[in-house]
C-alpha cells in the first residue's frame, strides 16, 4: 500500500509541477504572503470543495446544453420547448435524470459551501492586511455566481424561473439613470420573453462560466487534498440526489414543474434559498427617505447586503486573527448576524403579513449594524491574550 | 454581559420566524396509499388513465413503450392502451384540438405528465392532492357542468368517474371548517372500492411524474455502499496525501 501511495503522490506532483493552474495558484500565494493554520482543515475545506462542485457543474453543463433548447415557442402540446427539452432530458435522455440532479443540486450545494466558505473567513480574519486582494477577488466569485445561478434558474421555463426572473429584473429597473435601459437590454425586450431565455442561455454557458475561471484562478491560493472529507461530503450530496432531488422544495421547487405562463402570476413569488436573504431585505424596507422612494431604497438595500462584505478588510478592526482570540463582543455580533441571515433567509421563502415584515426589519438592521459597526465594536473589544490554543 | 440574557435572546430570534408562520389553511388533503411498488396497481392505474383521461389530458412526456416499465408487453400496449392511431413510441398525445378545448371548457385541460410533482405545496404531497381532489367532486348546479370540488373550487373539469363514485352533495360552508360531503346516489363501486381505483390511477400518475425515481433509488443505495466502502478504507489506512498543501 505504501508503495502505491508514494506513487499517486508522485503523480499529484507530476501533475502540480506541470500545470499551469498551480503555477499560478504558487504565484498569486506568494503574492498574498499567504499561510494556513494546520489545525483549521476542517474550515479551509469548504473552498476546495467548492471547486470540486464547480467543475461538476462544468461537467453536467456539457451534456444538459446537448439537449437543451432555449425556446419558449409551444410545441403541439401547448407546452414550451425549453420546459419540454428539460423533461426530455430527465426521461429519454440515458441517465440525462441524473445529470439533471447533479447540475440542480450541485448550484444550491456550491452555494451552501460558499457561504461557510464565507463564514470561516469572519471566523478567521483570512481578509485582514495583506489578503485584501484576494478577498475582493473572492467577493467577485460570490457576485458571479449570484449570476450565475439568476440566469441558470431561468432555463427550466417554469413559472417559478419566470416570475422570479420578473420580480428581480424589475428591481433592477429602479436604479436610477440606466436602470430603464439596462432592464431592456437585459431582457431584450420589454417583457421576459424568448429573447430573454436566449441572452440568459448564452451568458450562462458561455460569459459568466469563463469569467468564473478566470477570477478563480486568481483567487485561490491553496487547496486542502485529503480524500476522507471528500468521500463524506459526497456521501451527503449522494443522498440527496438519489433520495430527496428536490431537497423539499428548496432546490428544485415544486411550482417550477409547471410551465411558464405570463398571464398567471403564482399567489408567492421568490427566487430559490440561497437570495432569499437579499430578497426579504428588498421586501422589508418600505419607509421614502431623504425624498427617495422605498422601493428604490429596498432595491439599493438588496445590492447593498450583497456587495457589503467586500468592504470586511477595512471593517474589521480587531486584533484577534481566529474567532477565540477574538473578544466576546465579536462574538455575539457574529452569533447575531448568523440568525438574522438564517431569519431573513427563511422569511423570503414565505409570504410575508405584518408581523413578519416587522421581524424582517429587525433582521435587516441586524443585518447591517453587524457590517456598519464593525470598526467600532471591533475596536472595543479586548482581545483574548494569545495562550497558544488558537492557530496562529 | 449576562450571558444567559444573550442565550435568551438568541433563542427567541430563533423562535420567532417559525411561530409566525402558522398560516389559515383548512383543507385537510387524504394520504393517497403508496403504491409505487405495487405493478398490478400501476397497470391498473395506466388503463384508467388512458380510458378516461387522456381524452381530454395529455401526458406528451410520458412514451407509450415506456409503459413496459410497469410490466406491460409491446402487444398489450398496442392492444389495451392505445385508442388513439399513434405509434408505440410516440408521446401520450390527446385528439382534441386545443383550441376547441379552450372553447368548451374556458380553459385547456393541463398536461399531466408531471402533474403530480407540479402539485405539491404546503399543504401535502402532489399525490396526496390529486387522491383527495378526485374524490371530492359534489353536484353543483350553480355550475355549468353541473360539478364542484372541495378542493379545487370552481372547477372547469366535471367528474369523469362519477359513474364508479356517485353523486355526492356538500352539507355545510365550504369556506367554513363544517363542511361535509355526502353520497347522495350510489356508484357502481362501494366507497372503499372507488377509493381502492383512485388510489391505484394515483399510483400511476405519481409514476408518470418521473419514471426514473424507481432506478434512482435502486443506483443510489449502490453507490452510497460503494462510497461507504471506499471512506472505510480511506480511514483505514490514511492514504499519505492527506494533508493541507502548504506553499511555500
Ligand atoms: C372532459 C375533459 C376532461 C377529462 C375526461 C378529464 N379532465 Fe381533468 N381537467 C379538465 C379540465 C378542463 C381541467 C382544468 C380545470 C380548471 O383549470 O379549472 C382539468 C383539471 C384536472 C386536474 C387539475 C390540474 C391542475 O393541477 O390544475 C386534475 C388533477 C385532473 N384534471 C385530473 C383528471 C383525471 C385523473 C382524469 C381521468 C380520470 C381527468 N382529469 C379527466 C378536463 C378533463
Amino acid at each position: 500500500m505504501s508503495i502505491a501511495n508514494t506513487k499517486l503522490g508522485g503523480l499529484v506532483a507530476w501533475i502540480d509541477e506541470r500545470t499551469p493552474l498551480t503555477a499560478t495558484w504558487k504565484s498569486a500565494t506568494r503574492l498574498a504572503g499567504y499561510y494556513a493554520p494546520k489545525n483549521v482543515t476542517f474550515w479551509y475545506l469548504f473552498g476546495t470543495l467548492a471547486i470540486v462542485v464547480l467543475v461538476s457543474q462544468l461537467i453536467t453543463g456539457i451534456f444538459l446544453t446537448m439537449h437543451y433548447k432555449p425556446n419558449t415557442s409551444l410545441n403541439e402540446s401547448g407546452i414550451p420547448l425549453a420546459f419540454a427539452s428539460v423533461e426530455y432530458i430527465m426521461r429519454d435522455v440515458p441517465w440525462g435524470w441524473l445529470i439533471r440532479y447533479l447540475h440542480s443540486t450541485g448550484a444550491s450545494v456550491l452555494l451552501i459551501l460558499v457561504y461557510l466558505h464565507m463564514f470561516r473567513s469572519i471566523l478567521f480574519s483570512v481578509y485582514q492586511k495583506p489578503r485584501e486582494l484576494t478577498w475582493l477577488l473572492g467577493m467577485a466569485i460570490f457576485i458571479g455566481l449570484a449570476a450565475q445561478t439568476f440566469v441558470g434558474y431561468l432555463m427550466p421555463w417554469g413559472q417559478l424561473s419566470f416570475w422570479a426572473a420578473q420580480v428581480i429584473i424589475n428591481a433592477f429597473s429602479q436604479l436610477p439613470f440606466l436602470g430603464q435601459d439596462f432592464t431592456i437590454w437585459l431582457r431584450g425586450d420589454y417583457v421576459v420573453s424568448d429573447a430573454t431565455l436566449n441572452r440568459f442561455f448564452s451568458f450562462h454557458v458561455i460569459a459568466f462560466p469563463a469569467a468564473l475561471l478566470w477570477l478563480l484562478i486568481h483567487h485561490v491560493p491553496h487547496t486542502v487534498k485529503d480524500i476522507r472529507y471528500f468521500l463524506a461530503f459526497l456521501i451527503v450530496c449522494v443522498a440527496v440526489i438519489f433520495f430527496r432531488p428536490e431537497a423539499g422544495g428548496y432546490f428544485l421547487e415544486y411550482n417550477n414543474f409547471t410551465q411558464a405562463n405570463p398571464l398567471q402570476t403564482p399567489q408567492h413569488i421568490a427566487p430559490l434559498w440561497y437570495f432569499t436573504s437579499y430578497y426579504s431585505i428588498l421586501r422589508s424596507i418600505t419607509y421614502p427617505l431623504f425624498s427617495i422612494d422605498a422601493k428604490l431604497w429596498g432595491v439599493l438595500g438588496m445590492f447593498a447586503s450583497m456587495l457589503i462584505f467586500a468592504l470586511l478588510p477595512w471593517l474589521d478592526k480587531s486584533s484577534g486573527k481566529t474567532i477565540r482570540q477574538k473578544g466576546p463582543i465579536f462574538k455575539l455580533a457574529l452569533a447575531l448576524f448568523v440568525v438574522a441571515f438564517a431569519a431573513l433567509s427563511y422569511l423570503g421563502t414565505v409570504p410575508t403579513d405584518p408581523q413578519r415584515l416587522l421581524l424582517a426589519q429587525i433582521c435587516t438592521f441586524i443585518y447591517f449594524a453587524f457590517f456598519l459597526l464593525m470598526p467600532i465594536y471591533s475596536r472595543m473589544d479586548k482581545p483574548r491574550s494569545n495562550e497558544g490554543r488558537g492557530a496562529r | 454581559m449576562n450571558k444567559l440574557f444573550i442565550r435568551q435572546i438568541l433563542i427567541a430570534l430563533l423562535v420567532m420566524p417559525f411561530s409566525a408562520m402558522a398560516v389559515g389553511i383548512d383543507i385537510q388533503l387524504d394520504r393517497a396509499p403508496d403504491r409505487s411498488h405495487d405493478q398490478a396497481a400501476l397497470q391498473h392505474g395506466a388503463r384508467v388513465f388512458t380510458k378516461y383521461c387522456l381524452t381530454c389530458h395529455s401526458a406528451s412526456f410520458m412514451r407509450y413503450n415506456r409503459l413496459r416499465d410497469i410490466g406491460f408487453t409491446e402487444q398489450q400496449i398496442k392492444d389495451e392502451l392505445m385508442y388513439a392511431t399513434e405509434k408505440i413510441g410516440e408521446p401520450m398525445k390527446v385528439v382534441m384540438r386545443r383550441a376547441d378545448a379552450q372553447r368548451w371548457f374556458g380553459v385547456v385541460p393541463p398536461d399531466h405528465s408531471v402533474t403530480v410533482r407540479a402539485r405539491t405545496s404546503a399543504l401535502g404531497p402532489g399525490e396526496d392532492w390529486i387522491y383527495t381532489y378526485l374524490r371530492s367532486f359534489y353536484r353543483d348546479p350553480m355550475r355549468p357542468s353541473g360539478w364542484n370540488n372541495l378542493v379545487f373550487q370552481n372547477v372547469a373539469m366535471h367528474h369523469v368517474l362519477w359513474e364508479f363514485q356517485g353523486e355526492q352533495v356538500l352539507e355545510g360552508d365550504p369556506s367554513g371548517k363544517t363542511h361535509k360531503l355526502k353520497l347522495v346516489t350510489p356508484g357502481k363501486l362501494s366507497p372503499a372500492e372507488y377509493d381502492n381505483l383512485v388510489a391505484d390511477l394515483v399510483a400511476y400518475l405519481k409514476y408518470m411524474s418521473e419514471p426514473s425515481a424507481g432506478p434512482r433509488k435502486e443506483v443510489g443505495i449502490y453507490v452510497l455502499i460503494a462510497l461507504f466502502v471506499l471512506l472505510a478504507f480511506a480511514i483505514v489506512l490514511k492514504p499519505g496525501f492527506i494533508k493541507l498543501e502548504k506553499r511555500p
